[in-house]
């Protein structure tokens, strides 16, 4: 099953190496990663997006809090959840398709945030299932470039994930 | 005061109040030997090899309740010190491990023996630490031998910059450190331990299952006192050895991979399992898809919360302190009134002992050629059962465990997990100071003390009367008995044909050393060696080249599956 584990750590050099080693040395899996500090310098906001069984999760959670450095953690998955990721795409746009392509965007709720004669760059934020039907109905052939963040998830209501 | 770094290095171990201190030196770590050369606190250890260093520290804490603390410079003498770190994480021993590393404005210029310290480490210690700054030196080695010792213990590698030892601050050791992130559990749910109570009562076949969590924790006393109570059967890991005492009726010896026919079809059949400070490893349990049994009970303490439901599906998890969590069982047994299945313990004990009459050690005692096991049972007879025994890795260190009944904590020192050869000399050393009243014997083999060779020149620099029992048998042992069984007998590489002259060779060193090869001669050998109080003995012992460890589960099979002799 596909987990989303939001990680608090100390914001400290190589901490995040820490954790992509961990992953890697047991032979986990990692299908996304994030981090970036929060408003709290001190602390870094990590996003991992993992598929595992229950057990193969358990020991991912654990095995996370064992690291000297990880402060908390929650599986967000265990609850309600709110998910977003980053897609910033560039692609061809000539002659009719400059309009097709316009509407996509609309379609998709995405924005263009930068336009020569022959692309668009289009920014697009969503769930990862959001991002690859955008990639899907558009022309693939249209496509130069893509560049995701990966996710980056939240509880629902009151669930909060603080020190 | 102002201090430079070396010398707050050396105030902080001073504060920690480490006596001995194993090292090599180097360019790094210049200033922090300076330091150490004006006082005369902390004592240095100056072995051979680097891999010595850190073995030596290891089986010093391993002998003792201390953290052992070794020193070694960048690049290379860290390399070096990779192994024995590894295997003192393998086993959870804490240990503080000071390196050297370039100047912090050479770092990521591969300047002269630079090496990723941080970055080679990382997978194999508890934590680790470098220091750009020297505002944050002390406080830094306070958080590693607290890290160290508390919770599941480990070694921590603290990498000092050579400039960082060179400029000067404030020194102030801070008597504390509290971490938001680092926070061990001690003691246990009390409501689980009450809810295990009841299930051990509920018992038909109970058993006891403990590993080194016993004795990293001085929980044996603990431990004993909790068995005896129960009057269940009880079983050692490897690394448990000596957490209850060998020589008990309830004690049904070690189990798993050569673990002893009782205890490994106790373990296997049992209806209740009790596991302490064990981690149910491949060498422990073989195969879990084999050991599983959905109506099996399994109970579980462990400091580690990622220790319980690894490998096996726990139905009672406990984390705490193993002696905390014990303490609490022995009074919530005391003071409660659920008492044990009496009538079905005995017909349990009735079935152990018909296994048990199986005598799965026995070996050819009319040998004509030195059988390796009556030379740890020799062993074990004229010590006393009292002394400190250090192993290598193979066929000795089966052999020696089996044999030996060790009735303390703290007597039994291997490489449990990681199986390093060349651990046992540097590792007896480390035991022989940090316990210098005691007797200190490694039994070793004639591949594995080549390894480590070379600290025979340390143990006589610092007048270290180990007694080396070398079982030669001119074979890698444990390669060849696998050969044998897996591998149609082909003897790939597991034979040395030219092996030293270990007598000439100890003398070179300036030790004594003994080559026995009749049976006869085995107990007058070892008396005479044991006798010599001040001297390194080096025995050489021609053991039977074709002996196999018995009992032995086959990798990948399950515990009832052994290979009987």
């Amino acid at each position: 099953m596909r987990h989303i584990i939001s990680v608090l750590l100390e914001n400290e050099a190589g901490a995040l190496s820490r954790v992509a080693g961990l992953f890697s040395a047991r032979g986990y899996n990692i299908e996304s990663l994030t981090v970036a500090p929060t408003e709290d310098e001190t602390l870094s906001r990590m996003t991992i997006v993992t598929i595992g069984s229950d057990d193969v999760i358990e020991q991912i959670t654990k095995q996370l809090n064992k690291l000297i450095e990880v402060v908390k953690l929650v599986d967000l998955s265990d609850g309600d959840h709110i998910e977003r990721e980053l897609m910033l795409v560039k692609v061809r746009a000539v002659g009719k398709d400059r309009e097709e392509m316009k509407r996509m965007v609309d379609i998709f709720r995405g924005r263009i945030i930068d336009v020569t004669e022959k692309d668009y760059t289009i920014e697009l934020t969503g769930t990862g299932s959001k991002l690859d039907a955008f990639l899907k109905a558009i022309d693939r052939a249209a496509i130069l470039e893509t560049v995701r963040s990966g996710a980056s998830g939240i509880g629902r209501g009151d669930r909060v994930l603080k020190v | 005061m102002q201090l430079s770094g070396a010398e707050i290095v050396v105030r902080c171990l001073q504060e920690e109040g480490v006596e001995h201190v194993f090292g090599y030196p180097g360019g790094a770590v210049l200033f922090i030997y300076d330091e150490l050369f004006k006082q005369d606190k902390v004592k240095h250890i100056l072995v051979r090899h680097e891999q010595g260093a850190v073995h030596a520290a290891d089986g010093y804490s391993r002998s003792t309740d201390r953290i052992g603390v070794a020193l070694v410079t960048s690049g290379p003498g860290v390399t070096n010190a990779v192994t024995g770190i590894a295997t003192a994480y393998m086993d959870s021993i804490p240990m503080v491990i000071i390196t050297g590393q370039v100047p912090t404005h050479a770092i990521g210029e591969d300047a002269f023996q630079e090496c990723d310290t941080v970055g080679i480490t990382r997978p194999c210690v508890k934590h680790n630490f470098l220091v750009r700054d020297i505002k944050d030196l002390a406080t830094t080695i306070k958080k590693a031998f607290y890290i160290a010792a508390t919770g599941r213990p480990g070694p921590v590698v603290v990498d000092i910059p050579k400039d960082v030892t060179a400029t000067k601050a404030e020194f102030h050791y801070p008597e504390r450190v509290s971490m938001r992130s680092y926070n061990p559990v001690t003691k246990g749910h009390p409501g689980q331990i009450k809810k295990a109570i009841q299930l051990l009562a509920g018992a038909k076949r109970p058993m006891i299952y403990t590993g080194g969590g016993v004795i990293l924790s001085d929980a044996s006393a603990e431990l004993t006192q909790f068995v005896r109570l129960l009057g269940f059967p009880c079983t050692n890991t490897l690394m448990g050895l000596g957490g209850y005492p060998a020589t008990d009726r309830q004690f049904l010896g070690m189990l798993g991979m050569h673990g002893t026919y009782e205890a490994n079809l106790a373990m296997q059949n049992c209806d209740v399992l009790l596991a302490i400070g064990a981690r149910f490893d491949d060498r422990v349990i073989g195969n879990p898809k084999h050991f599983f049994d959905p109506k099996r009970i399994i109970i579980h303490i462990d400091v580690d919360p990622s220790s319980i439901s690894k490998r096996v599906k726990v139905d009672v998890p406990i984390v705490g302190n193993v002696r905390d969590v014990l303490k609490e069982f022995i009074k919530q047994i005391e003071g409660g009134k659920s008492s044990v299945d009496a009538a079905a313990l005995k017909a349990w004990w009735t079935q152990i002992e018909e296994w048990r009459g199986r005598d799965c050690l026995k070996y050819d005692r009319a040998s004509a050629i030195i059988k390796p096991q009556h030379v740890v049972q020799k062993l074990y007879e004229i010590t006393n059962g009292d002394a400190i025994i250090t192993s290598d890795v193979g066929q000795h260190q089966m052999w020696a465990a089996q044999f030996y009944k060790f009735v303390k904590p703290r007597r039994w020192i291997n490489s449990g997990g990681l199986g390093t050869m060349g651990f046992g000399l540097p590792a007896a050393m480390g035991a022989q100071l940090g316990n210098p009243k005691s007797t200190v014997a490694c039994v070793t083999g004639e591949a594995s003390i080549q390894m480590c060779i070379q600290e025979l020149s340390t143990c006589k620099q610092y007048h270290l009367p180990i007694k080396l029992i070398n079982l030669n048998n001119r074979y890698m042992g444990m390669v060849r008995q696998w050969q044998e069984f897996f591998h149609g007998n082909r003897y790939a590489e597991s034979y040395m044909d030219a092996l030293p002259d270990f007598v000439k060779l100890a003398e070179s060193y300036g030790h004594v050393g003994m080559r026995i090869d009749k049976p006869a001669d085995v107990e007058p050998a070892l008396k005479e060696a044991f006798a010599r109080k001040k001297d390194l003995v080096f025995m050489d012992f021609i053991t039977d080249q074709t002996e196999n460890v018995y009992p032995m589960v086959p990798g990948g099979k399950g515990l009832s599956e052994m290979i009987l002799v």
